[in-house]
């Protein structure tokens, strides 16, 4: 094993880490932005608008993530292309991150109903007793109150979603493990290349996962 | 002020409430009570519109609480209710629980609806406690904010669901002083509970109801010289003996 190959392969390592994270770290907000919406849709008292975020979730849950991948990196663009009438890329980037967040937002909308519907009746009684509507409830005491009750599920969830991010190899974007097999195949040690990456991939997790169950204590007592 | 009108309530084929009629004048204070399941929460839920009900009317201050075209929120942010739990939100300080619905509700200015709550917070005792949060609190202590907050929005009357059965018996007597001030000072209050001395001490009228139906409306010292119906005499003798 050569491992000068790797502190050579620094700055490109350094790139792909980069996307990665910035990929996950954008998926995740978005995705959490939509699951909220979608959450909020299925909880409402509309049937249609509960059916319609019912069905966006079932369907998301059923099809396998690198297939949402691929179809929005090669159908989404002519889509688009097809409504404005132009024929702009949006490049492999933008297609993988709201692949990612429509995908994503699917498993936050049930964390977040969950969260929603952990909170006592007694509580948005009160919100509504003070004469707030339910936007108002819903914005200032029932959404921060489920957040904080939420937030290590949603970060276990995100911690899966940075795995998952390596699915883009497929629409050959340059992330993480995407440049560590590359350097590998150029430099002739794949092993060694791939034996770092997953190093990298279970230090960043495992850290994050152990802070996520401190935080998890901290927020129980 | 609080007029309730052939009020009836159903949960599915359950009847909660069956024609419930009771007025509450401005500055009388009405203590409601009966048994467990009688109905009670659900009828002074009914007149902030917490719960719908299917029969009747309720009109508070002039505005009709059953009428689709009523503005529910603006109702209730006259109305102030204290619940069996508190209900402070714990997730913001008591000075942020105190200001929060004064300043996304009524629109007040951050400075005046601090002043507001604090001089609110100082008259339940509890100056000392602004800047910590519910959970630091005792039961008693997070009652007393909770009236309180109530109070921060300028009610026209108040509604109390069982404010003190959640507490040890030795916080009973902190919140129902702050009561029996109120009431003193002529706030309009519908009272459900069963603290029968509170009753004696600031009451006008008791109400007691059971299995959904108002049984009992009586001025008070009628109501304790000689309850009408045997289930009330049945029910008194039950709690008084405690
Ligand atoms: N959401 C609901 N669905 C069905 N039944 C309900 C619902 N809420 C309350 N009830 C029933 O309505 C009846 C009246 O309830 P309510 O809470 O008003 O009684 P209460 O007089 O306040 O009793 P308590 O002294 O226990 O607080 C009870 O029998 C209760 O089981
Ligand atoms: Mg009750």
């Amino acid at each position: 094993m050569d491992f000068t190959q790797i502190v050579n392969a620094f700055p490109s390592l350094g790139d792909g880490l980069l996307l990665t994270l910035e990929l996950t770290v954008l998926a995740v907000i978005g995705g959490v932005v939509i699951g909220t919406l979608l959450a909020l849709a299925r909880l409402s008292n509309s049937r249609v608008l509960s059916w319609l975020a019912g069905f966006y979730v079932n369907y998301f849950r059923s099809i396998p993530l690198l297939l949402v991948i691929t179809w929005f990196y090669f159908v989404v663009p002519f889509m688009v292309g097809w409504v404005t009438g132009t024929n702009q890329p949006i490049g492999a980037f933008t297609s993988c991150l709201i692949a990612f967040m429509m995908f994503e937002a699917a498993y936050f909308c049930e964390i977040v109903r969950a969260g929603i519907q952990s909170i006592s009746k007694g509580q948005v009684n009160a919100a509504y007793a003070l004469g707030m509507t339910y936007g108002q409830a819903m914005r200032l005491v029932v959404l921060p109150l489920a957040f904080r009750k939420m937030t290590p599920l949603l970060l276990q969830q995100s911690i899966i979603l940075f795995q998952d991010t390596s699915l883009v190899y497929a629409v050959g974007l340059m992330d993480f493990l995407n440049v560590a097999r590359s350097q590998g195949d150029i430099t002739g040690e794949l092993h060694t290349f791939l034996l770092f990456a997953g190093l990298v991939y279970f230090v960043i997790s495992f850290g994050a996962s152990t802070l996520v169950k401190r935080l998890q204590k901290r927020l129980t007592v | 002020m609080i007029s309730i009108q052939n009020v009836s309530k159903w949960y599915g084929d359950f009847q909660v409430l069956s024609d419930c009629s009771t007025e509450v004048q401005k500055g009388e204070v009405v203590v409601v009570c009966g048994p467990s399941g009688s109905g009670k929460s659900t009828l002074i839920k009914c007149v902030n519109g917490l719960e719908p009900f299917q029969a009747g009317t309720i009109v508070v201050d002039g505005t009709s609480v059953g009428s689709p075209k009523t503005d529910l929120p603006k109702l209730r942010s006259r109305v102030g209710m204290v619940f069996q739990h508190f209900e402070l939100f714990p997730h913001l300080s008591i000075t942020e629980n105190l200001t929060l619905a004064q300043r996304k509700v009524l629109g007040r200015k951050d400075d005046e609806a601090r002043r507001k709550g604090l001089a609110l917070l100082d008259r339940v005792g509890l100056s000392a406690h602004a800047a910590k949060f519910p959970g630091q609190l005792s039961g008693g202590q997070q009652q007393r904010v909770a009236i309180a907050r109530a109070l921060a929005m300028d009610p026209i009357a108040m509604l109390f669901d069982e404010p003190t059965s959640a507490l040890d018996p030795e916080m009973i007597n902190e919140v129902l002083d702050v009561m029996v001030e109120l009431a003193r000072e002529g706030m309009t209050m519908m009272v459900v509970t069963h603290e029968m001395g509170f009753a004696r001490k600031v009451a006008n009228r008791v109400i007691f109801m059971d299995r959904g139906a108002i049984v009992e409306d009586a001025d008070k010292d009628e109501f304790f010289g000689s309850p009408r119906s045997e289930r009330a005499q049945a029910f008194l003798s039950k709690i008084l003996s405690h």
